[in-house]
């Protein structure tokens, strides 16, 4: 799960990382009187949106007074977002983070993620800090060190002075630098981080290492041992559908296209996707209904997909495991009379009693077309929808 | 002849007594393979199904029996726990079906797992099966038919599409193994792509990738350097946007990275027979060892 970049240094003051002073606000005045309180020559305002890219966009401003900062705040609070990652619908931004300043003598990209290769978590540097990290790394490769810590082991100060010397820190700072890749490290692991992004890391005019900004990705996995997870969820962040989806234990992604998509199965769902645009239509969404596949499962999922507007026909598609199609096609059936379901449907059930499921589905008075293959129901179903 | 698993092979089930294990167990019975003996915590000295006995800890267990494999079913938060029992107990084969392993978890485990004498399976997978010998795992038995072509594969139902294309196709399965959809798991597709090249009855081998990492190109390297058989591969996720998790914890493109074309272009340039679509594996299997 995506977190804030206030919720993110948080995290990193908990683990004993210094950020700079900073007070979250949703309101101009708000942000006049931070500035205020901060008492900083400078101070920053920063858009609080799950997104990166923000300073290209016009999510980061500097303001050299009270009344400047609450200018930028009445221009940003309130304005949708536009970055490389938000999408050209961008994102609302409703708070924002005001920073005091700091004297920048360098600054640094620096990331911890986990490298699926090794089985091991890998620190990313550069000495480009503040630049877009892909662009560095496809135009300038030998300007990125990756890291990687072998878990047994554990963080070792060789790693650390590696990424020292790459970086061309100074011997009198090597004290300060260990501690913070140390703590960095250490939060990573303990609060169970997919990613920790910080861009730019600077170096103050008091030698000391700062995140100036911080991105971190939480693994869902394992919010059983964090129950403060759920507390970071800003629902604001994602989309309506999702969190309905999710509400009721269904695994719902949206995309742009019109034909809604209800399969079993993370893989076969996205597959029966890229088919779908094989045959000339557009996916609505990723849903993966899960394996059993019962009435009352199918029709949590029938109102998901029918409340996007842009939906129209449904395309089911479920491989019958371990239960049976025969019994899968006549929850289909029920599920859609109980909501009395307009949209056209083809159906793909294969597996133990696939015949009799086919049947229950042309003879079910609904208006469902039954397919034989993957391939077949989305031909189906694209000709449907295209017209 | 198969890969990991026949017959013969005696299997532990850890968790089963719990809902999805014991029904899974039962099932894994009912196709006949050799399940021997259970682990649940505090439920030692008891009897599944009135014949298994089951045990609270695997050690207790391996005093009794001689272990092949174990099937874990034991809950996410405790998972990662029962795989380094199992590690410890040195069982050589760990098939993990488990879903929702922290990752930081498994990244232990996997650092275990390298300094053992344990191969494992999973998480977050339907398991290996060896077709009429030995079912280890979620998947339906009945797709399955012995036969001369290895399935691979990093999701569930998608691998139960191929399969039953192959069987109907009469190309029939030696083994199937479902590797997981996690980003860190146990074996990734060469560990078994180097099996099945030495198995004299699999005559060809399907790969069942998706978005998210790069094991796809990884095994398409050692396809073109190490393999004499044809691979046919298929890619799952071309239409999914980036930065979102498709389902599995591992089934994303991040940075840029671990998209469908470009793990295509890859595995293509690398002489595997992509089939465009899952409705085509079989005519692809066909087509790679000749067949008309």
């Amino acid at each position: 799960m995506d977190i804030h970049e206030y919720q993110a240094k948080e995290l990193l003051n908990k683990h004993g990382i210094k950020t700079l002073k900073s007070i979250l606000c949703f309101k101009p005045d708000e942000v006049y009187d931070a500035y205020k309180t901060l008492s900083s020559s400078v101070a920053a305002v920063k858009a609080q949106v799950h997104a990166g890219g923000r300073g290209k966009g016009g999510g980061v401003k500097i303001a050299k007074s009270a009344d400047e900062a609450k200018s930028i705040a009445e221009k940003m609070i309130g304005m949708n977002l536009v970055t490389a990652q938000t999408g050209k619908e961008g994102k609302l931004v409703k708070k924002v983070l005001v920073e005091e300043g700091a004297a920048i003598i360098k600054e640094f990209y620096l990331s911890l993620t986990v490298d699926r290769k090794n089985a091991a978590i890998a620190f990313v540097l550069s000495a480009e800090g503040g630049m877009e990290i892909e662009e560095v790394s496809k135009n300038h490769p030998e300007k990125i060190l990756t890291v990687s810590v072998n878990p047994l082991y554990g963080l070792k100060s060789y790693h650390i002075l590696e990424m020292s010397l790459f970086l061309g820190i100074d011997k009198n700072l090597f004290g300060g630098f260990s501690k913070l890749i140390n703590l960095l490290y250490g939060a990573f692991i303990a609060e169970d981080m997919s990613m920790l992004e910080i861009n730019p890391l600077i170096l103050t005019g008091s030698d000391e290492f700062i995140p100036l900004d911080a991105k971190i990705i939480l693994d869902d996995n394992a919010d059983f041992r964090h129950p403060y997870f759920k507390d970071l969820i800003d629902e604001d962040e994602e989309e309506p559908l999702e969190v309905k989806a999710k509400s009721v234990g269904l695994n719902y992604i949206k995309l742009d296209g019109n034909v809604g998509c209800m399969v079993n199965g993370a893989g076969l769902a996205m597959a029966t996707m890229d088919t779908i645009k094989e045959f000339g239509a557009a996916p609505a969404n990723f849903l993966d209904v899960g394996g059993t596949a019962d009435a009352k499962r199918v029709e949590t999922a029938f109102n998901i997909l029918l409340s996007d507007k842009n939906v129209k026909g449904i395309f089911i598609n479920i491989f019958g495991g371990i239960v049976k199609c025969d019994m899968v096609a006549e929850g289909v059936v029920s599920a859609a009379k109980n909501i009395g379901l307009k949209l056209p449907v083809v159906v793909r059930l294969e597996g133990t009693n696939a015949d009799e499921a086919a049947k229950i589905i042309e003879n079910s008075g609904m208006n469902f077309v039954s397919a034989e293959s993957l391939a077949d129901g989305a031909k189906k179903i694209s000709k449907i929808v295209n017209g | 002849m198969s890969i990991l698993v026949n017959k013969n092979t005696n299997v532990l089930v850890q968790g089963i007594t719990g809902k999805e294990g014991s029904f899974h167990a039962q099932k894994c019975i009912e196709y006949g393979t050799k399940v021997i003996a259970g682990v649940t915590p505090f439920k030692g000295k008891t009897l599944f199904n009135d014949s298994v006995p089951v045990y609270n800890t695997i050690k207790e267990a391996k005093k009794e029996h001689k272990i092949d494999a174990t099937m874990v079913f034991v809950p996410a938060g405790f998972a990662a726990a029962g795989v380094i029992e199992a590690i410890e107990a040195e069982i050589p084969l760990i098939v993990c079906i488990t879903e929702g392993i922290p990752v930081t978890d498994m990244l232990n485990v996997k650092a275990a797992l390298n300094c053992s004498k344990s191969f494992m399976i999973g998480p977050n997978c339907p398991g290996i099966i060896t077709a009429d010998e030995c079912k280890i795992g979620i998947m339906p038995g009945f797709i399955h038919k012995k036969g001369r072509v290895g399935v691979l594969s990093r999701s569930g139902t998608l691998t139960y599409e191929a399969v039953n294309q192959l069987t109907k196709a009469g190309f029939g399965e030696t083994t199937c193994v479902g590797i997981g959809g996690d980003p860190i798991i146990g074996s990734p597709f060469i560990s078994f792509l180097k099996m099945f090249e030495q198995d004299p009855e699999t005559d060809a081998v399907v790969m069942i990738g998706e978005i998210g990492g790069t094991a796809e190109e990884e095994a398409s390297e050692y396809v073109k350097n190490h393999m004499k058989k044809p691979v046919i591969g298929f890619i799952a996720g071309k239409t999914a946007p980036a930065g979102k998790r498709m389902g599995h914890a591992g089934a994303i493109i991040s940075g840029g990275k671990g998209t469908a074309s470009d793990k295509l272009k890859t595995m293509e340039k690398n002489g595997i027979h992509i089939a465009d679509n899952p409705s085509v594996i079989a005519e692809t299997v066909k087509k790679a060892l000749n067949v008309y």
